[in-house]
Protein backbone atom coordinates (compact mmCIF):
# COMPACT_ATOMS: atom_id res chain seq x y z
CA UNK A 1 0.00 0.00 0.00
CA UNK A 2 1.60 3.41 -0.99
CA UNK A 3 1.53 6.52 0.88
CA UNK A 4 -1.10 8.39 -0.51
CA UNK A 5 -3.65 4.83 0.43
CA UNK A 6 -2.81 4.96 3.41
CA UNK A 7 -3.41 8.64 3.60
CA UNK A 8 -6.51 9.08 1.96
CA UNK A 9 -7.90 5.99 4.66
CA UNK A 10 -6.67 7.47 7.23
CA UNK A 11 -8.68 10.92 6.46
CA UNK A 12 -11.77 8.78 5.70
CA UNK A 13 -10.99 6.98 8.79
CA UNK A 14 -10.77 10.30 11.28
CA UNK A 15 -13.93 11.59 8.74
CA UNK A 16 -15.79 8.79 10.67
CA UNK A 17 -14.61 9.24 13.90
CA UNK A 18 -15.61 13.17 13.57
CA UNK A 19 -19.17 12.11 12.70
CA UNK A 20 -19.02 9.72 15.90
CA UNK A 21 -18.32 12.34 17.71
CA UNK A 22 -20.42 14.32 16.93
CA UNK A 23 -23.45 11.96 17.33
CA UNK A 24 -21.93 12.31 20.69
CA UNK A 25 -22.41 15.23 21.21
CA UNK A 26 -25.70 15.57 19.99
CA UNK A 27 -26.58 12.84 22.44
CA UNK A 28 -24.94 14.82 25.19
CA UNK A 29 -27.65 17.46 24.64
CA UNK A 30 -30.48 14.69 25.07
CA UNK A 31 -29.12 13.91 28.61
CA UNK A 32 -29.31 16.74 30.67
CA UNK A 33 -27.83 15.88 34.31
CA UNK A 34 -26.28 18.94 35.23
CA UNK A 35 -27.51 20.71 37.98
CA UNK A 36 -26.95 24.16 36.94
CA UNK A 37 -23.00 24.32 37.25
CA UNK A 38 -21.83 25.58 33.94
CA UNK A 39 -19.37 23.19 31.67
CA UNK A 40 -20.86 20.35 33.78
CA UNK A 41 -21.64 17.38 31.09
CA UNK A 42 -20.89 13.80 30.21
CA UNK A 43 -17.95 14.40 27.90
CA UNK A 44 -18.87 11.51 26.06
CA UNK A 45 -17.22 13.01 22.79
CA UNK A 46 -14.52 12.79 24.38
CA UNK A 47 -14.66 9.05 24.38
CA UNK A 48 -13.61 9.34 20.29
CA UNK A 49 -10.64 11.99 21.49
CA UNK A 50 -9.16 9.69 23.88
CA UNK A 51 -9.53 6.62 21.77
CA UNK A 52 -7.90 8.49 18.71
CA UNK A 53 -5.34 9.28 21.10
CA UNK A 54 -4.50 6.07 21.64
CA UNK A 55 -5.16 4.36 18.29
CA UNK A 56 -3.48 7.26 15.72
CA UNK A 57 -1.99 9.83 18.02
CA UNK A 58 -2.17 13.38 19.04
CA UNK A 59 -2.32 15.26 15.58
CA UNK A 60 -5.14 13.01 14.78
CA UNK A 61 -7.27 13.78 17.99
CA UNK A 62 -6.16 17.03 17.84
CA UNK A 63 -7.91 17.19 14.41
CA UNK A 64 -11.10 15.11 15.65
CA UNK A 65 -11.39 17.29 18.53
CA UNK A 66 -11.11 20.58 16.87
CA UNK A 67 -13.42 19.49 13.95
CA UNK A 68 -15.85 18.14 16.00
CA UNK A 69 -16.37 21.49 18.17
CA UNK A 70 -16.20 23.73 15.46
CA UNK A 71 -19.14 21.56 13.57
CA UNK A 72 -21.02 20.66 16.31
CA UNK A 73 -20.99 24.48 17.73
CA UNK A 74 -21.74 26.07 14.06
CA UNK A 75 -24.94 23.15 14.01
CA UNK A 76 -26.37 23.65 17.31
CA UNK A 77 -24.32 26.12 19.52
CA UNK A 78 -23.62 29.89 19.06
CA UNK A 79 -20.13 32.27 18.64
CA UNK A 80 -18.85 32.02 22.74
CA UNK A 81 -20.37 28.36 22.92
CA UNK A 82 -17.63 27.60 20.67
CA UNK A 83 -15.25 29.62 22.85
CA UNK A 84 -15.82 27.40 25.67
CA UNK A 85 -15.67 24.07 24.16
CA UNK A 86 -12.72 24.82 22.34
CA UNK A 87 -10.96 26.24 25.49
CA UNK A 88 -11.91 22.98 27.12
CA UNK A 89 -10.98 20.78 24.29
CA UNK A 90 -7.74 22.27 23.90
CA UNK A 91 -7.26 22.00 27.98
CA UNK A 92 -8.45 18.69 28.19
CA UNK A 93 -6.40 17.60 24.82
CA UNK A 94 -3.38 18.81 26.30
CA UNK A 95 -3.61 17.37 29.38
CA UNK A 96 -4.16 14.15 27.97
CA UNK A 97 -1.43 14.40 25.91
CA UNK A 98 1.04 15.06 28.74
CA UNK A 99 -0.14 12.52 30.69
CA UNK A 100 -0.15 9.63 28.00
CA UNK A 101 3.99 10.95 26.60
CA UNK A 102 5.08 10.10 30.89
CA UNK A 103 3.51 6.51 30.21
CA UNK A 104 3.11 6.41 33.61
CA UNK A 105 -0.40 6.49 33.00
CA UNK A 106 -2.99 4.27 31.33
CA UNK A 107 -6.08 5.20 28.73
CA UNK A 108 -8.38 5.70 32.26
CA UNK A 109 -5.56 8.28 33.85
CA UNK A 110 -5.31 10.31 30.77
CA UNK A 111 -9.46 10.41 30.60
CA UNK A 112 -9.90 11.64 33.75
CA UNK A 113 -6.96 14.30 33.70
CA UNK A 114 -8.53 15.48 30.25
CA UNK A 115 -12.00 15.43 32.03
CA UNK A 116 -10.96 17.62 35.30
CA UNK A 117 -8.76 20.04 32.72
CA UNK A 118 -11.85 20.53 30.30
CA UNK A 119 -14.00 22.19 33.28
CA UNK A 120 -10.62 23.83 34.41
CA UNK A 121 -10.23 25.56 30.97
CA UNK A 122 -14.37 25.91 30.39
CA UNK A 123 -13.83 28.17 34.26
CA UNK A 124 -10.63 30.07 33.00
CA UNK A 125 -12.93 31.47 29.86
CA UNK A 126 -15.94 32.03 31.76
CA UNK A 127 -13.83 33.74 34.54
CA UNK A 128 -12.28 35.99 31.80
CA UNK A 129 -15.91 36.84 29.94
CA UNK A 130 -17.60 38.52 33.29
CA UNK A 131 -14.37 39.22 35.01
CA UNK A 132 -15.51 37.71 37.87
CA UNK A 133 -13.09 35.63 40.35
CA UNK A 134 -15.82 34.56 42.13
CA UNK A 135 -16.68 32.09 39.70
CA UNK A 136 -14.13 29.84 40.58
CA UNK A 137 -15.77 28.70 43.99
CA UNK A 138 -17.52 26.23 40.92
CA UNK A 139 -13.91 24.87 40.66
CA UNK A 140 -14.17 21.97 43.45
CA UNK A 141 -17.52 20.58 42.20
CA UNK A 142 -16.68 20.68 38.56
CA UNK A 143 -13.24 19.14 39.24
CA UNK A 144 -14.81 16.03 41.15
CA UNK A 145 -17.03 16.20 37.86
CA UNK A 146 -14.89 15.60 35.78
CA UNK A 147 -13.27 13.38 37.13
CA UNK A 148 -16.22 11.04 37.67
CA UNK A 149 -16.99 11.44 34.24
CA UNK A 150 -13.41 11.07 33.10
CA UNK A 151 -13.02 7.59 34.41
CA UNK A 152 -16.60 6.32 33.03
CA UNK A 153 -15.56 7.48 30.03
CA UNK A 154 -12.17 6.32 30.26
CA UNK A 155 -13.15 3.00 31.38
CA UNK A 156 -15.33 2.75 27.98
CA UNK A 157 -12.18 3.79 25.97
CA UNK A 158 -9.85 1.27 27.79
CA UNK A 159 -12.81 -1.68 26.69
CA UNK A 160 -13.25 0.00 22.93
CA UNK A 161 -9.70 0.27 22.33
CA UNK A 162 -8.82 -3.62 21.47
CA UNK A 163 -11.46 -3.58 19.12
CA UNK A 164 -10.66 -0.13 17.80
CA UNK A 165 -7.48 -1.37 16.98
CA UNK A 166 -8.32 -4.57 15.10
CA UNK A 167 -10.74 -2.68 12.82
CA UNK A 168 -8.06 0.35 11.61
CA UNK A 169 -5.63 -2.58 11.30
CA UNK A 170 -8.16 -4.25 9.22
CA UNK A 171 -8.77 -1.20 7.21
CA UNK A 172 -5.81 -0.45 6.62
CA UNK A 173 -4.99 2.80 8.78
CA UNK A 174 -2.71 1.58 11.17
CA UNK B 1 -6.34 0.95 34.49
CA UNK B 2 -2.76 1.17 36.40
CA UNK B 3 -2.18 2.23 40.00
CA UNK B 4 -1.22 5.90 39.09
CA UNK B 5 -4.51 6.71 37.52
CA UNK B 6 -6.03 6.19 41.11
CA UNK B 7 -2.99 8.17 42.42
CA UNK B 8 -4.28 10.94 40.24
CA UNK B 9 -8.20 10.35 40.75
CA UNK B 10 -7.69 10.34 44.63
CA UNK B 11 -5.13 13.39 44.38
CA UNK B 12 -8.18 15.04 42.21
CA UNK B 13 -10.45 14.62 44.44
CA UNK B 14 -8.67 15.68 47.43
CA UNK B 15 -7.26 19.20 46.04
CA UNK B 16 -10.81 19.64 45.03
CA UNK B 17 -12.01 18.95 49.10
CA UNK B 18 -9.38 21.25 50.50
CA UNK B 19 -10.20 24.30 48.23
CA UNK B 20 -13.79 23.57 49.52
CA UNK B 21 -12.98 23.11 52.77
CA UNK B 22 -10.64 26.59 52.11
CA UNK B 23 -13.49 28.32 50.77
CA UNK B 24 -16.04 27.08 53.82
CA UNK B 25 -13.67 28.63 56.00
CA UNK B 26 -12.81 31.76 54.32
CA UNK B 27 -16.16 32.68 56.13
CA UNK B 28 -19.91 32.18 55.15
CA UNK B 29 -21.60 35.77 55.50
CA UNK B 30 -25.22 36.59 54.65
CA UNK B 31 -24.83 39.62 52.79
CA UNK B 32 -27.33 42.55 52.73
CA UNK B 33 -27.44 43.03 49.05
CA UNK B 34 -27.67 41.77 45.69
CA UNK B 35 -25.64 43.43 42.75
CA UNK B 36 -26.09 42.31 39.13
CA UNK B 37 -23.84 42.51 36.42
CA UNK B 38 -23.91 42.36 33.10
CA UNK B 39 -21.37 42.61 30.68
CA UNK B 40 -18.98 43.87 33.47
CA UNK B 41 -21.18 46.64 34.22
CA UNK B 42 -23.40 47.08 37.35
CA UNK B 43 -26.73 46.32 36.75
CA UNK B 44 -28.26 46.93 39.99
CA UNK B 45 -27.90 46.60 43.56
CA UNK B 46 -30.92 45.79 45.85
CA UNK B 47 -31.55 44.96 49.46
CA UNK B 48 -31.93 41.52 50.10
CA UNK B 49 -34.47 42.34 53.12
CA UNK B 50 -37.26 43.28 50.49
CA UNK B 51 -39.58 40.82 48.93
CA UNK B 52 -39.38 41.56 45.16
CA UNK B 53 -38.74 40.40 41.74
CA UNK B 54 -36.10 41.96 39.51
CA UNK B 55 -36.71 41.99 36.08
CA UNK B 56 -33.23 42.29 33.87
CA UNK B 57 -33.76 43.05 30.42
CA UNK B 58 -30.49 43.35 28.42
CA UNK B 59 -29.41 43.62 24.69
CA UNK B 60 -28.08 39.68 25.35
CA UNK B 61 -31.69 38.65 26.78
CA UNK B 62 -34.08 38.78 29.63
CA UNK B 63 -33.75 37.15 33.53
CA UNK B 64 -35.92 37.66 36.28
CA UNK B 65 -34.26 37.38 39.96
CA UNK B 66 -36.68 36.38 42.96
CA UNK B 67 -35.64 38.23 46.32
CA UNK B 68 -37.19 36.49 49.19
CA UNK B 69 -35.79 36.19 53.14
CA UNK B 70 -32.23 37.06 52.12
CA UNK B 71 -32.15 34.64 49.40
CA UNK B 72 -32.14 35.25 45.69
CA UNK B 73 -32.61 32.59 42.76
CA UNK B 74 -33.07 32.70 38.99
CA UNK B 75 -36.49 32.33 38.38
CA UNK B 76 -36.77 32.95 34.54
CA UNK B 77 -34.00 33.61 31.78
CA UNK B 78 -34.67 33.19 27.78
CA UNK B 79 -30.88 31.83 27.92
CA UNK B 80 -30.16 28.89 25.36
CA UNK B 81 -28.88 26.58 28.22
CA UNK B 82 -30.54 27.74 30.80
CA UNK B 83 -28.13 26.33 33.98
CA UNK B 84 -28.47 29.43 35.73
CA UNK B 85 -32.09 28.58 36.71
CA UNK B 86 -30.77 25.52 37.74
CA UNK B 87 -28.38 26.99 40.29
CA UNK B 88 -30.72 27.36 43.19
CA UNK B 89 -30.98 29.93 45.54
CA UNK B 90 -28.00 32.10 47.25
CA UNK B 91 -27.29 33.73 50.36
CA UNK B 92 -23.86 34.25 51.24
CA UNK B 93 -21.20 36.64 50.64
CA UNK B 94 -19.41 34.43 47.99
CA UNK B 95 -21.79 32.52 46.24
CA UNK B 96 -23.09 33.85 42.56
CA UNK B 97 -26.04 32.65 40.21
CA UNK B 98 -23.94 32.71 36.97
CA UNK B 99 -25.77 32.96 33.85
CA UNK B 100 -22.76 32.91 31.14
CA UNK B 101 -24.75 33.31 27.69
CA UNK B 102 -26.30 36.52 29.14
CA UNK B 103 -22.52 37.72 30.51
CA UNK B 104 -24.87 37.79 33.92
CA UNK B 105 -23.68 37.54 37.17
CA UNK B 106 -25.48 37.88 40.59
CA UNK B 107 -23.41 38.29 43.88
CA UNK B 108 -24.11 39.14 47.18
CA UNK B 109 -22.66 41.78 49.00
CA UNK B 110 -22.68 42.91 52.54
CA UNK B 111 -22.41 46.41 52.36
CA UNK B 112 -23.72 48.62 49.27
CA UNK B 113 -20.98 48.65 46.88
CA UNK B 114 -21.39 52.05 45.59
CA UNK B 115 -17.69 53.44 45.53
CA UNK B 116 -19.08 56.97 44.63
CA UNK B 117 -21.06 57.40 47.56
CA UNK B 118 -18.52 55.74 49.90
CA UNK B 119 -15.78 57.69 49.20
CA UNK B 120 -18.28 61.02 49.88
CA UNK B 121 -18.77 59.56 53.16
CA UNK B 122 -15.12 58.67 54.06
CA UNK B 123 -14.55 62.57 52.86
CA UNK B 124 -17.00 64.05 54.88
CA UNK B 125 -15.89 62.26 57.77
CA UNK B 126 -12.25 63.29 57.60
CA UNK B 127 -13.46 66.86 56.92
CA UNK B 128 -15.23 66.76 60.17
CA UNK B 129 -12.35 65.24 61.88
CA UNK B 130 -10.31 68.52 60.99
CA UNK B 131 -12.61 70.83 62.15
CA UNK B 132 -12.47 69.24 65.44
CA UNK B 133 -9.04 69.58 65.25
CA UNK B 134 -8.93 72.83 64.19
CA UNK B 135 -11.47 73.66 67.31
Amino acid sequence: MNRSDFLSKKISACGLLVALAMIFSYIETLIPINAGLPGMKLGIANLVVVAALYLFGPPEALLISLVRILLVGFLFGSGMSILYSLAGGLVSFLAMVLLKRTQKFSIVGASLFGGAMHNVGQLLVAAAVVENAKIFYYLPPLLCVGCVTGILVGLLALRILPTGQKIMRNAGTL
Amino acid sequence: MKRNDCILAAAIFLFAGLLSVMFFLSGNEQGNYVTVTVDKKVYGTYPLDETQDIEILTEFGHNNLHVENGTVCMTEADCPDGYCKRQGEISTEKETIVCLPHKLVVEIQGAKPNGGRTEEQTDGQTGEDYDILVK
